[in-house]
């Protein structure tokens, strides 16, 4: 099903994947803690906008068992977790901004003598009118922040003067993780004023500052531990600080271990989605179908606090080109404020928004113009001399769209196949095939330029051992696997050698979060320099060691390599210690063999206030062909087959990075398709299970799915030449969003434009089947 | 509160336990018994990641009150050893990178051993059936799909 064809050299299980078979493997949830472990509940507003008037919380610390019950007032320091804008608090004090917004605190022996005290805890609230939808944020003008905008060119008159143009509204829906273990946190206290916390989180460092700050101590006395998440897809970046640090009030106010867990229901209720986008758009083109002009503005929901809205409003922005020149461009984008939670990162942060409302542009040019879409994407390409840079001023280097787009087509039979469903529908009156081609092209590097750093601290034994710390964390995603092979390769030993520590706030401080898709090539350079320290450092040391009595031609430090479990002398192969027989060796030549190594990502910077930069170190590319066929009567689709071709340049690991491709693959499916939420007109999430929210089954994925890797396209300037992976195969589902509207369109046998959003549901599709048949 | 006493079997050993009538297997296994393979995703039985075998068959775990297992046999992830060796099912599974975040791992671990039980050589189709209640956030279920086909006899 798979293929990565000349990618075969890294082939290496996941390093905990004999852990994970056996049950071993510990997630939060998992830790051994004494008898004293205590219970932690949060209890939160029932109301999306209300102020609170009075609360009791007498009976309820009065309760058998009960340890702690805290509200804002019990807050040692700071009533804030916001991760860059300081408006989010802890626990809510006078008011509240969301159904499900933490008050209170409640610590326990056990999880029913802490519903015990919720149900004693009294509150006098007064409900105020609450904004729910986009739409009224809009009318309302509920801003978080002035809006932004990049411009090229003049898209106003380009679009007025273009032969074609149109005009329309795309929405898209937001999207809940659904990572497999909810939040989830630990804390224990140690002596004095010490806050021991494992958390599931993405940015450990961010959850020791945010937590030595609700607590009011230095970071020095909080040490955050993540060995591994049960999934997080940017729902772990920013919002595992708030278990976190609810946890870590209720340890402190106790004196006791305290776990919170989150209920699935109450995690879906309680944390931010991916931004719901309300997004408009007018657009000129030409008979063959080339963009001339584009305006858009972005309209997103940011939920009740800022979160990290804007620098994900501003990747929808960057990434509204997605594949394809556009001369003249103005992109304006605006973050409201509602009354439901705070939204999140989310895979793509952002950058999903953006590009579909481009790919329903070059759809809608397709159709009105009688061409075939694919072609038209072709056509609109970045060139690879020329129109080849962005709308804020980036060169696309090493552009290998025409390499993928000829491969892909070729290897999916993609012209043959949208014949064969046009004779299918032609035939069918009630079942109707559709195909779409998309491209991706995402920019790989955080847009706020300087989080582009990262540190590791690497550690040999004198068995020759080596333990290796980095900033990154394990998700799934495979980073340690990664970070394990990278030093392996880089000091020649083999793969058991080395082992990945527990991500740890104590080892490597002040790192950035695990997101941006960029963990592997910042991690792994950092990896690398301190690799590089200690080799050189052992070079110097080892080399008169293997030298001998061969004073007249001595063995020089730059000769020395590391292969093969030995250190050798490249000119004198008969010169040669085991890795592990050098390290006692150092010991007694005083070397020391720990390393801290650090990397920033040269050569780029962005002014997002001008709109224009070099924000991203290089783009990842990928293109994806998918069928679907679709039942008119009952808007249920199947999607029939998905080829995918994705560029990770050297892939550090094939079948992970192809797991990688799947899995993000599927999970953008879910985001075009099945994934709804809804909220009722208080403010309730109703899809708050997961009976009620639907994530793709192993049944909704294709029922036939290849998957390959691009070769021969080393990236210069990476960690052995990789690309990273995480994110960019979402978007590819866009190529399954399009399949199913190609064949919604196939219904009135393409002449009209059917009225499309995201996700496309049965409900989505039906009611815009009726709207194609009444007109 | 009374408690029910139950003689029961879990992965070999036979334990005989007073629980109270409210818990869940999934709660007596992961709190009472320290088996914390098994994992607790949603507690409504809709995620699959607390599927273990009872008597052979797949169950969501936390949809059986611990009483149920009376005079049962129970087997979890922690079982599928075999003489201190990983099973071929557990060696496919790392083979074919079917395990990410390893979160779903131990339940999908479970439907597949039932399945194979069944019919040592599944088709896709019966492959995908089996597994359809456990939800897999991360890999898009092929390397899973493959796994459990190339499953050594
Ligand atoms: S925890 Fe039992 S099915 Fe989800
Ligand atoms: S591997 Fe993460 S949920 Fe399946």
């Amino acid at each position: 099903m798979t293929g990565a064809a000349g990618h075969t050299t890294n082939v290496v299980p996941h390093e905990s994947a004999a852990k994970h078979v056996t049950g071993e493997a510990v997630y939060v949830d998992d830790i051994l803690v004494s008898g004293e472990l205590l219970v932690g509940r949060v209890v939160t507003s029932p109301h999306a906008h209300a102020k609170i008037l009075s609360f009791d919380l007498g009976a309820a610390r009065a309760v058998p068992g009960v340890h702690a019950v805290l509200s804002s007032r019990d807050i040692p320091g700071v009533n804030d977790m916001g991760p860059v804008v300081h408006d989010e608090v802890c626990l809510a004090a006078d008011r509240v901004f969301c159904v499900g917004q933490a008050v209170f605190l409640i610590a326990a022996e056990s999880a029913e003598q802490c519903r015990a005290a919720e149900r004693l805890i009294h509150v006098v609230y007064e409900p105020l009118a609450p904004i729910l939808t986009l739409a009224d944020a809009i009318a309302q003008g509920t801003l978080l922040g002035p809006p932004a905008s990049i411009v090229r060119g003049d898209a106003a008159s380009a679009i007025r003067k273009a032969p074609h143009r149109f005009s329309g509204e795309l929405e898209t829906g937001a999207q809940e993780h659904w990572y497999l273990e909810s939040q989830v946190a630990l804390c224990v206290p140690g002596e004095g004023k010490e806050l021991q916390v494992y958390s599931s989180s993405q940015h450990p460092s961010e959850t020791q500052a945010l937590v030595a700050s609700v607590l009011g101590i230095g970071k020095h006395d909080v040490v955050v531990e993540v060995r591994r998440m049960g999934g997080a897809f940017g729902g772990k970046e920013t919002q595992a600080n708030h278990t976190a640090c609810w946890t870590a009030l209720l340890a402190r106010a106790s004196g006791r271990p305290v776990k919170i867990r989150l209920f699935r229901d109450d995690d879906m209720i309680m944390t931010g989605k991916r931004h719901r986008f309300l997004s408009r758009y007018e657009a000129g083109f030409d008979d063959r179908g080339m963009l001339l002009g584009l305006s858009a503005e972005l309209h997103c929901d940011g939920g009740c606090a800022t979160d990290l809205t804007f620098a994900i409003l501003q990747r929808a922005m960057l990434h509204i080109d997605n594949t394809y020149f556009i001369p003249d461009i103005t992109v304006v984008g605006k973050a409201y404020r509602t009354n439901l939670p705070s939204n999140t990162a989310f895979r793509g942060f952002g950058g999903p928004q953006g590009m579909a409302v481009v790919e329903q542009v070059i759809d809608r040019v397709a159709r009105t113009l009688g061409l075939d879409a694919a072609e038209v994407r072709r056509r609109n390409f970045y060139g690879t001399d020329s129109r080849n840079v962005t709308h804020y001023g980036q060169t696309v280097e090493r552009n290998h769209l025409p390499l993928l787009f000829d491969r892909l087509t070729a290897s999916s039979g993609y012209a043959k196949r949208r014949a064969d469903a046009g004779i299918f529908n032609a035939s069918h009156e009630f079942v109707k095939r559709g195909i779409a081609l998309t491209p991706v092209k995402f920019g790989i590097s955080f847009t706020t330029s300087f989080l582009n750093q990262a540190g590791a601290l690497v550690l040999i034994y004198k068995d020759g051992t080596i333990l290796v710390n980095h900033g990154g964390t394990e998700m799934g995603q495979g980073l340690h696997t990664k970070m394990q092979q990278i030093a392996a390769r880089e000091f020649g030993v083999s793969l058991d050698r080395v082992k990945v520590n527990a991500t740890n706030t104590a080892k490597v401080p002040n790192t950035s979060a695990t997101a941006a898709s960029a963990g592997s090539d910042l991690n792994g350079m950092a990896v690398k320099n301190a690799a590089d320290i200690l080799k050189a450092r052992i070079a110097e040391a080892i080399a008169p060691v293997l030298t001998g009595g061969n004073t007249s031609d001595p063995t020089r430090p730059e000769d020395i390599l590391f292969e093969k479990n030995s250190i050798v002398d490249g000119r004198h192969a008969g010169r040669s210690i085991s890795f592990a027989d050098a390290m006692p060796v150092m010991q007694r030549l005083q070397v020391s063999l720990s390393a801290s190594g650090f990397y920033k990502t040269p050569g780029i910077g962005w002014d997002s206030v001008k709109g224009t930069g070099k924000p991203f170190f290089y783009f990842a590319f990928g293109m994806a062909v998918t069928e679907a066929e679709l039942d008119l009567l009952t808007g249920r689709h199947t999607i029939l087959r998905a080829d995918i071709l994705y560029d990770v340049g050297e892939s550090l690991n094939p079948q992970i990075d192809l797991g990688q491709i799947e899995g993000g693959f599927v999970q953008g499916l879910g985001w075009c398709t099945t994934e709804e939420i809804k909220w009722d007109d208080k403010g309730n999430l109703l899809t708050h299970s997961p009976d009620t929210y639907k994530i793709p089954s192993v049944q909704d994925i294709p029922r036939e799915f290849y998957t390959a890797l691009l070769d021969n396209v080393p990236n210069p300037g990476t960690i052995h030449s990789s690309k990273a992976v995480a994110e960019p195969p979402f978007m590819l589902a866009l190529s399954a969003w399009l399949a199913i509207k190609d064949a919604l369109s196939a219904a009135s046998n393409h002449t009209k434009e059917p009225e499309f959003s995201l996700p496309a549901t049965n409900e989505v599709i039906l009611l815009s089947l009726e709207k194609l048949k009444a007109r | 509160m009374t408690k029910i006493p139950i003689t029961t079997t879990v992965n070999g050993t036979v334990h005989t336990l007073e629980i109270a009538p409210h818990q869940t297997l999934l709660e007596l296994l992961r709190e009472g018994l320290g088996l914390t393979g098994t994992k607790c995703g949603c507690e409504i039985g809709e995620c699959g990641a607390c599927t273990v075998l009872l008597d052979g068959e797949p169950v969501n775990s936390c949809l059986v009150l611990a009483p149920q297992i009376d005079g049962r046999n129970v087997s979890t992830v922690e079982g599928l050893m075999r003489a201190n060796a990983t099973d071929p099912l557990q060696d496919a599974f790392m083979d074919h990178d079917a395990v990410h975040c390893g979160f779903c791992t131990p339940g999908m671990l479970m439907s597949a051993r039932a399945l194979l039980a069944e019919d040592a050589h599944p088709d896709e189709a019966s492959i995908r059936t089996a597994i359809s209640g456990n939800l897999c956030r991360c890999t898009g279920y092929v390397q899973i799909i493959e796994a459990i086909k190339h499953v050594k006899p």
